[in-house]
């Protein structure tokens, strides 16, 4: 921060956007995907990494498992309805369960800041514990490292999961095709804004608390009522709802048609989001999954994610078309019609 | 939550639009003047609903937009100043200045901060009172009363660290301005419901009597706005030039008196650029003599920039109405959310935005459920 002038007309920090790590980059959007494809990929190139799901299908002996990992960072360490320890275990459960696979083992590594209080590290993990008791995995290795104050934001978890795949079922993105119902499992929108209220300090009484729940048992309903039927699992998290379909979108070069009147957005949800300029549809999950199905088992799908109490407010909310390949489309409640893109980067709060 | 549901129904919407094609004899070229119904109009397609009826032209009103290049120079250039925590709306942090954005500089080691009101900023300075916390204070009339809500504590408090970098500009001249231009196409006006709650629109009286235009306050919901249109074909048709206000749940005449007081007091009205437009007198506020010692362009020394705006932005016309986005040949190419020429691609109100996200592909597959 040396040589700084403040009469310059030109900006005094004059880098190409591509020098530096943006916080955008993390968003689960356009420069998350280009982050990726750039600097990431081409330097680890085999052919389970190119399937590029939520977790990678791998051959041993004579049948496939799953692995799957992911890294939570998240701030506030705690919030309304869970805290950064059970987001870790549902987390990565569920991104081994949307690879269709049943979810059997679990490692964490921890990083520790110096400072960070005995207290709230109990509580992360004993909400690691039940959490991961609850969906009857056991944590099987793990790793613990400290560093200097100042050098992390308290606490920051990875966990890996392991999964073994069923037969016969191996819902995948580019799957997807014209004429399959979308179908959403729950409400969307309430762990990003039950963060939002705490993180930003809002000053509206907020009673949003985080979805965040294993989505397996969702997922076993799923496979029983319509096995191969279910085209698509995912679990729309970071970038929302909207990022995940035009994900699946491109990857299948399909189009999607959804309805604004069936989108599941909860009132406190969609005032809160108001109140800040935000769009629901971009707010991320950790408890909902959205379900590309064949229409002919669409019936039984919904019907048995209803069954299930994480699935009671079931919907569908659109479906696949033949038209528009990549783009996802929304009809509006007046009945005009939008394109839902993927953002750049974050949702940055409007002026007025 | 009431107001959620009851202004974005269906069936209502679809009987307004009916109302409106029954009355309108001709097309008529509406502007909606505020970039929060810009974004309701073509991200709901009232646009493309009403297109027989009514040209929605978008005008200047996205505070984003309209905040000068050379103001937005001299944020990053405070933002990277290590003595400084420079606190914004979120809006404003993928804004381009001359070489980068605000988001850059705060990669680069920039203490910049989203807060969601200038009253937030000026608590952040009571509790660091080791840096200098600088507010970027734009907007219209709708965020003014609160900046100088700030600004009239931070005095009262003797917060000597906290100052504002003004931007602010009013809704009226620029409707004027709009007038007098020889190309002027706007027959009525739907005027920015969140304005006028807090000016109300007696100063709307005038410009609606001397230039024949019905002026209609009109608030954001679908349902506000498609009121708001069906009154304007109305008057038009009538050839009545009134002004009418739509948005009674949030609007008297007189609009807020403490609000306007409380800005009186701190800001005077001052001649403002206008980026895409240019000048135009007596078009913003700047801090009084007596503040002046909030003002971060006093407190930093802060000199008058020479800028260039990249020469292959159209946002002037597209701010004046004088040009839909898609007819830009930047738009979605050259110029995108990721890559921007100008602001209006990057604010949650600018014109541009609004077409790139919602509108850049309208799919018959959706419309023919």
């Amino acid at each position: 921060m040396t040589s700084l002038r403040i009469d310059s007309p030109a900006c005094p920090l004059p880098l190409t956007d591509s020098e530096r790590v943006q916080l955008g980059h993390g968003s689960g959007g356009k420069l998350s995907a280009a982050l990726l494809r750039e600097r990431l990929l081409p330097h680890f190139a085999n052919p389970y990494l190119a399937q590029l799901g939520d977790g990678a299908v791998l051959p041993i002996g004579g049948t496939h498992i799953v692995v799957s990992t992911d890294t939570f960072v998240v701030n506030p360490l705690e919030f309304p309805g869970g805290n950064i320890g059970m987001l870790a275990v549902h987390g990565t459960l569920n991104d081994v369960a949307m690879m269709g696979a049943r979810p059997m083992y679990l490692t964490a590594g921890l990083v520790l800041e110096e400072g960070l209080a005995l207290e709230t590290l109990d509580r992360v993990v004993a909400a690691m514990a039940r959490a991961a008791d609850q969906a009857g995995i056991p944590l099987v290795a793990g790793d613990t490292k400290v560093v200097e104050r100042g050098k992390a934001d308290g606490l920051y978890i990875n966990t890996t999961g392991i999964g073994l795949l069923e037969p016969d079922f191996r819902p995948a993105p580019d799957r997807a095709r014209p004429g399959d119902l979308i179908l959403t499992s729950g409400p969307i929108g309430r762990h990003g804004m039950a963060i939002m209220a705490v993180r930003e300090g809002l000053a509206f009484q907020t009673t949003i608390e985080s979805d965040t729940a294993n989505l397996a048992p969702l997922v076993e309903r799923l496979r029983q009522a319509a096995g191969s039927g279910v085209a698509v699992l995912r679990d729309p998290t970071r970038g929302g709802l909207a990022s995940t379909l035009n994900e699946i979108a491109q990857a299948a070069q399909v189009g999607m048609a959804l309805e604004e009147t069936a989108l599941p957005v909860p009132a406190d949800v969609a005032a809160a989001c108001e109140m800040l300029g935000l769009d629901p549809l971009y707010v991320a999950n950790e408890g909902v999954l959205v379900a590309m199905v064949r229409p002919e088992q669409a019936d039984q799908a919904l019907a048995a994610l209803r069954e299930h109490p994480l699935g009671r407010e079931a919907a569908v909310i659109g479906r696949v078309v033949p038209d528009h390949a990549g783009y996802v489309v929304l009809r509006t409640v007046v009945g005009g019609t939008r394109v839902v893109d993927m953002l750049p980067g974050d949702q940055l709060p409007r002026i007025c | 939550m009431k107001y959620l549901s009851e202004y974005r129904d269906g069936t209502v919407a679809r009987g307004l639009i009916a109302r409106i094609h029954a009355t309108a004899t001709r097309r008529w070229t509406l502007m909606e003047v505020c970039g929060g119904q810009t974004h309701t109009i073509v991200r709901q397609g009232l646009d493309e609903l009403t297109e027989s009826a009514v040209e929605m032209i978008h005008g200047p009103g996205c505070p984003v937009c309209v905040t000068p290049l050379e103001q937005i120079d001299k944020a990053l250039a405070l933002a990277s100043r290590p003595d400084v925590i420079f606190t914004s709306f979120g809006d404003m942090l993928r804004v381009p200045g001359s070489e980068c954005d605000l988001l850059q500089v705060r990669a680069r080691g920039g203490n910049v901060r989203v807060v969601y009101s200038p009253l937030d900023a000026l608590e952040l300075a009571i509790r660091t009172p080791d840096r200098q916390v600088v507010f970027f204070a734009v907007g219209f009339e709708t965020t003014a009363p609160a900046n100088a809500m700030a600004v009239w504590r931070a005095r009262q408090l003797g917060v000597s660290n906290f100052s504002v970098l003004v931007s602010h500009v009013t809704v009226p001249p620029a409707m004027t301005a709009l007038l007098d231009s020889p190309d002027n196409r706007v027959q009525a006006f739907l005027a920015a419901g969140h304005v006028c709650s807090v000016m109300g629109w007696t100063e709307y009286e005038p410009i609606a009597a001397r230039y024949r235009v019905p002026i209609i306050v009109t608030g954001f919901e679908p349902i506000d706005i498609l009121e708001g249109m069906l009154l304007a074909v109305r008057q038009l048709e009538a050839g009545r030039y009134e002004v009418e206000n739509q948005y009674v749940r949030s609007v008297r005449r007189e609009g807020t008196r403490p609000a306007q007081d409380l800005v009186r007091q701190v800001f005077r009205l001052t001649d403002r650029q206008w980026r895409g437009i240019g000048a135009i007198p007596q078009s913003g506020l700047a801090l009084r003599e007596e503040y002046a010692d909030f003002d971060a362009e006093v407190r930093f020394g802060l000199e008058a920039l020479t800028v260039q705006e990249p020469p292959e932005c159209r946002a002037g016309d597209v701010l004046r109405g004088n040009l839909k986005p898609p007819q830009c040949p930047a738009f979605g190419n050259r110029c995108t959310p990721e890559h921007p020429l100008g602001a209006p691609m990057v604010s949650s109100e600018g014109a541009c935005a609004a077409y790139y996200n919602y509108a850049r592909f309208r799919a018959p597959a959706a419309t023919e459920h």
